[in-house]
């Protein structure tokens, strides 16, 4: 909310500086957004004098010129054409830093002529772009004031965010006595006006609708004379952004800014019949003074005449009864409205107003009479007219109300012992009334203006909650809300610095874990795919529905019904989709080869709570070019390395694990594979990604990349490891060549020679595939190696030979291959 | 050795030593060592015809003997690593390699700042004895904003332009969250106080420019227990900004504001050069998070008599503090996952955050 310090002062006397003020508004939650200070640059320019302007004796364009600057007389030189004799000017003293050259004025001579100051132009001084001459003050203009004082523009503008519960500071006297109450002076007291009232009117109020409605005033005045309100009216609007129109709308716009308390005024002219009613709207459509047409909802509450809606009430008034220079007759509404309704109608209309900013809030229910009869005062004044009486309807709610608070409860909860005394002047000095007070607490009223204290609680429990629990957390509420209202409106004025900040007391010796082992996964799967080589990514949730149904389903139920942009619209399905997306980002930046990785959420219906964790790779293009070996493209070899180093460092059992060859539609069918653990369970997929999917990513070159359901890794079991195996005698290696079906899963043929001798075999790795021309068609040879640990002596050849040949029949055995001769 | 060592002896060993000497390869360095120790070697030779010595000499001679057999030994296994020795130096001296050279390629990957943050928070809370607790991003409108004092009409609820999922079989839109509130909710519902726990991971805003994405990260926070008061907020707040930012004597400051699910509200602001940027100093102040004393209707939704329990909430954006703590002026490369912005701000994984080797 805007508002200048004279505005201010109009309800503040205080001796305090603009700069006390500001830091005041922060400290007490009425953040300073800015202050608009024009006056301070202005500060040294001063009216003056021209007592004599001459020709200068050494050049033609100047002139030299006598000064009365009301603090003595001095010589300036002066090259402004309109530079003349008896004129009131601007004038700038020696030392002060001119806005609009950027200079710091030095006493010199030019060209033989003492110049002690500067007469100045409008750009000069920063006030805009004429400088065909130095200012021209009238005749009358004070010789000696401060030039910025005199124009007016030394006023400076306040611009505070006001909190939403803190609908009583979206007025400048809300401020002012939250300002007072905060020690910077004291408010003024509120002038209140009774207008003596000379006519009868049929004109009245009808309420049909007392739950958006429920008091409303109005009253007539006649004979005014509407049109441009004068200039301190004008001035105080305009200065805080506001547009004058008439002195009717102006008079209202000022009581919303001043009192917090929006007005409304009908042309009674334009009003069709004797009353205007409160009711739900009914589908009409009207023209708001915003120059657009609304259509109120059976939700909406408007004020009708006999012709229909005019009015959305409390957010926009309509165009058809608005004032304007030929009224002469004029009803002014003061109402209170629901507050929960106005905003919903805002919201619905897509309204924002002064108004409804300010209802939506909730206002001073108490306010009515006193607002009416200043705002006829202020109409009588600018527009003259004769007033009629106040008419009314509903009645003021009873808002009264009070709150305990109890002393111990400032350092007990706010963590700062704050005298009794002083906690009670507080309230006192913010409006608050003592009705009971004893050594322990005190209980005051809440004024009208301060809805947000002690009100209503409103809870929304938890569904499920145990009956007797939910009550007796209701009856806390009930018991502790107002005193916290209390104690922060102590806090806020005595101030939070004054809190001592307290260290948490230490909840154990040593504290225990911060993170729960599924976290403690992802960290150290984090940190795996990083030590892989790849750069880690944070993208976005959603993407475009486009590309995501490039990797799975995209259901409507994971659609945002309000996207920010149409290629953002769409949960992602896995978080290699985006990886994907970002690797041709990279492609076209020039950066082709890339691995990256994220951790996050995939999107799903069936999940639990709709998502599940999913660390995801991605490597693109090549390998590196070196001199030592070069380059290859990245193969689905690159993803399931990156992918074992991640499943072993996350405590997997590796043995256990089996490969199908049924990953999904966006891997390549034929190099990509299902990583399980048990019949149920999908711990991961790898692969290539499909050459379509590609295509339609405008990424080209083999991609690869998995993806680790972190949320299918079972918590590992914490149990002792045994004790190693260390024999004395050292292993024997053989190796063999099995011809295999070209079907036959080197997994298999891995599995069955392990399993061949158990207690001699110590491990069995694949060291070549070969499945080129000089084998039968459909065949491969896999070579593997074969370690055999002797334990209590060393073999002999016929012992191990007996153990090769169980190898070769193992595996013969499980895969159909044989032995290559 | 001279002293029972005889002539003929003497004569081996010293036409032995020169004959060592002129070797200069292996090969010739073996054709003596066959000549001398070989079956029919000269010493060999001597060797054999000791027993042909009279039994009078045959001690004395044999003693020689075993001395000029362990003299001869020596200085032809001495020649041979001598010649040995050469050669490999020899061989070395060809081989060389250019040790300015480029090693094998091999590169580690990069923490993002984002998680790098997280991490940060978690030890320095965890230090506090706080635990970290998760929950789902796309939310019920209830955990969200019903059971923070948020009804549907606050205006509160307009500023955090929310994004809408459909509701399930046409029910009240689910919402993706816009802080990480729900999950104090959560945690509020399913476990006992007192609590302390911090709620890092993604938020959700309609809101799309320089300064806001809208995906970004939140941490929040959450303490309940008897006796937790403002002090311990503004203790516990200033304990954790001091040791992020690493910087002791940061200034903190709090201010009165308001948020619906804490009552009294304050914002923190860090003491910062808003001109350098720099923090800790220069006398200006820079908003750095919300903060409140947990608002009694927010524990009375879940089920928390306040009459009982009382504590305090305080929720930063991850962004933001990592922006200030490494000075990273934009927010959109954060998700832009561009390699060459990964691999400026990245971390190494191989030093991860541990409060024992400093944050």
């Amino acid at each position: 909310m805007k508002f200048s310090l004279s505005w201010l002062k109009s309800h503040l006397d205080t001796s305090a500086t603009l700069t006390e003020i500001t830091d005041t508004l922060t400290k007490i939650g009425l953040e300073l957004e800015g202050v608009e200070d024009r006056g301070a640059s202005l500060a040294p320019f001063r009216i003056a004098h021209v007592i004599e302007a001459v020709q200068h004796p050494d050049a033609d364009r100047l002139r030299a010129c006598k000064v009365d600057t009301g603090n003595g007389i001095f010589s300036v030189v002066c090259g402004a054409p309109n530079a003349r004799t008896g004129m009131k000017a601007v004038f700038a003293p020696a030392d002060s830093y001119i806005p609009g050259t950027g200079i710091t004025l030095k006493v010199g001579k030019i060209r033989g002529v003492e110049s002690a100051g500067m007469l100045l132009s409008a750009r000069e001084m920063g006030l805009g772009e004429d400088h065909s001459g130095i200012i021209e003050l009238p005749d009358d203009a004070p010789v000696g004031v401060a030039y910025a004082a005199w124009a007016g523009l030394d006023d400076p503008i306040i611009d505070i965010s006001v909190t939403p519960n803190r609908g009583d500071a979206l007025a400048v006297r809300g401020v002012a006595r939250d300002l007072a109450a905060a020690g910077l002076g004291t408010l003024k007291p509120f002038a209140r006006a009774k207008i003596p009232t000379g006519f009868e009117h049929p004109l009245h109020w009808r309420i049909e609708w007392p739950e958006a409605c429920p008091w409303v005033l109005g009253r007539v005045i006649r004979n005014v004379k509407n049109g441009p309100s004068p200039a301190w009216l004008q001035n105080r609007l305009t200065s805080i952004g506001l547009r004058p129109i008439n002195a009717l709308v102006d008079m209202t716009n000022f009581f919303t800014v001043d009192l917090g308390r929006p007005l409304h005024v009908f042309d009674v002219g334009k009003i069709a019949g004797d009353h205007l009613t409160l009711r739900p709207g009914r589908g009409e459509t009207f023209r708001a003074l915003n120059g657009k047409d609304y259509t109120a909802t059976e939700d909406d509450c408007v004020i009708a005449d006999a012709a229909g809606v005019q009015s959305l009430a409390g957010v926009m008034g309509g165009e058809a009864t608005g004032c304007d220079e030929n009224t002469t007759e004029v009803f002014i509404e003061a109402a209170l409205f629901d507050p929960i309704r106005i905003a919903l109608t805002g919201r619905r209309h897509q309204i924002v107003s002064d108004a409804r900013q300010r209802f939506e809030r909730g206002i001073d229910p108490a306010l009515l009479p006193d607002a009416i009869e200043a705002a006829t005062q202020m109409v009588l004044s600018l527009c003259g007219g004769e007033a009629g009486p106040v008419t009314a309807a509903g009645a003021e709610p009873a808002w009264q109300r009070g709150a305990t608070l109890r002393f111990d409860r400032l350092a007990g909860f706010g963590g700062l012992e704050v005298p009794a005394d002083e906690a009670v002047a507080f309230l006192e000095s913010l409006g608050f009334g003592v009705q009971a007070r004893d050594a322990a607490s005190v209980t005051v009223s809440v004024p009208s203006w301060r809805n947000d204290i002690a009100a209503k609680p409103a809870l929304d429990q938890a569904p499920g909650l145990d009956p007797a629990r939910a009550e007796a957390a209701a009856a806390g509420v009930a018991a502790m809300e107002p005193e916290c209202d209390l104690i922060e409106e102590v806090l806020r004025l005595r101030g939070l610095d004054a809190v001592p900040a307290v260290s948490l007391p230490r909840s154990a010796p040593v504290p225990g874990m911060t993170i729960t082992p599924r976290q403690s996964r992802s960290a150290v799967a984090r940190r795996t795919l990083a030590a892989q080589g790849l750069a880690e990514c944070v993208s976005f949730s959603f993407m475009a529905q486009s590309d995501a149904a490039l990797f799975g389903d995209t259901p409507d139920a994971l659609r945002l019904l309000n996207p920010i942009a149409a290629d953002l619209d769409q949960l992602r399905p896995t978080p290699l989709a985006t990886l994907a997306l970002a690797a041709a980002r990279n492609a076209t930046r020039g950066y082709a080869d890339v691995g990256l990785f994220e951790i996050g959420p995939a999107f799903q219906i069936g999940a639990s709570d709709g998502q599940t964790l999913v660390a995801a790779a991605l490597r693109a293009g090549f390998t590196p070019r070196s001199w030592i070996e070069s380059a290859r493209t990245v193969d689905a070899m690159d993803a399931k390395a990156d992918l074992w180093a991640t499943l072993a460092a996350i405590g997997v059992p590796m043995e256990a694990l089996t490969i199908t060859t049924d990953a999904p539609g966006f891997y390549h069918p034929g190099r990509s594979g299902v990583v399980r653990q048990g019949p149920k369970t999908m711990l991961a997929r790898f692969g290539e990604l499909h050459p379509r999917v590609l295509a339609a990513l405008d990424l080209t070159g083999p991609v690869v990349g998995f993806e680790l359901f972190l949320d299918a890794v079972a918590e590992p079991k914490r149990r002792k490891k045994s004790a190693p195996d260390l024999p004395a005698f050292q292993p024997l290696r053989r190796d063999f060549a099995f011809l295999a079906d070209i079907s036959v899963p080197a997994d298999a043929v891995l599995r069955a020679a392990r399993g061949a001798e158990r207690s001699l075999i110590a491990g069995v790795s694949l060291f070549d595939v070969y499945d080129g021309d000089k084998l039968p068609a459909g065949k491969k040879s896999l070579a593997i190696e074969v370690v055999f640990q002797p334990r209590e002596r060393t073999l002999t050849d016929a012992e191990i030979e007996a153990a090769a040949a169980k190898v070769v029949a193992a595996v013969t055995k499980a895969t159909g291959a044989s032995l290559r001769g | 050795m001279r002293d029972i060592m005889t002539d003929d002896l003497l004569t081996l060993k010293t036409e032995t030593d020169a004959a060592l000497a002129g070797a200069t390869d292996l090969r010739a360095w073996d054709a003596i060592r066959v000549a001398v120790l070989g079956k029919n070697g000269s010493l060999t030779g001597l060797l054999k015809e000791l027993g042909k010595a009279p039994p009078d000499q045959r001690r004395e001679r044999g003693a020689a003997l075993n001395q000029l057999k362990d003299a001869l030994s020596t200085a032809i296994e001495g020649r041979r690593t001598a010649l040995e020795n050469a050669a490999m130096d020899a061989r070395l001296a060809a081989e060389r390699l250019d040790p300015s050279l480029p090693p094998r390629p091999g590169r580690t990957g990069l923490i993002h700042p984002i998680s790098r943050t997280m991490d940060e928070m978690a030890a320095i809370f965890g230090a506090m004895g706080f635990s970290v607790a998760e929950g789902p991003d796309a939310e019920g409108d209830w955990y969200n904003f019903g059971a923070l004092n948020i009804p549907a009409h606050h205006p509160a609820r307009a500023d955090h332009d929310t994004f809408y999922l459909p509701g399930e079989n046409g029910g009240t839109p689910r919402v993706l969250r816009t802080h990480t509130s729900p999950v104090q909710t959560r945690t509020m519902l399913t476990q006992e106080p007192p609590l302390r726990i911090i709620a890092p991971g993604r938020t959700y805003r309609a809101d799309h420019d320089a300064t806001h994405s809208p995906m970004f990260h939140q941490c929040e926070g959450l303490v309940i227990d008897r006796n937790i008061t403002l002090g311990h907020l503004k203790g516990c707040l200033t304990d954790f900004l001091r040791a992020f930012f690493g910087i002791g004597s940061l200034p903190v400051r709090f201010r009165s504001s308001y948020f619906p699910f804490t009552e009294p509200s304050m914002e923190v602001d860090i003491g910062w050069n808003r001109k350098t940027g720099e923090l800790g100093a220069g006398g200006d102040w820079l908003e750095i998070l919300g903060s409140g004393m947990v608002h009694p209707r927010v524990l009375a939704n879940c089920g928390i008599d306040p009459r009982e329990w009382q504590g305090f909430a305080f929720g930063m954006g991850v962004e933001r503090v990592t922006m200030l703590k490494h000075g990273i002026p934009d927010l959109r490369p954060f998700y832009e996952s561009d390699i060459r912005w990964l691999r400026h701000y990245g971390f190494n994984p191989l030093a991860p955050v541990t409060l024992h080797e400093g944050i």
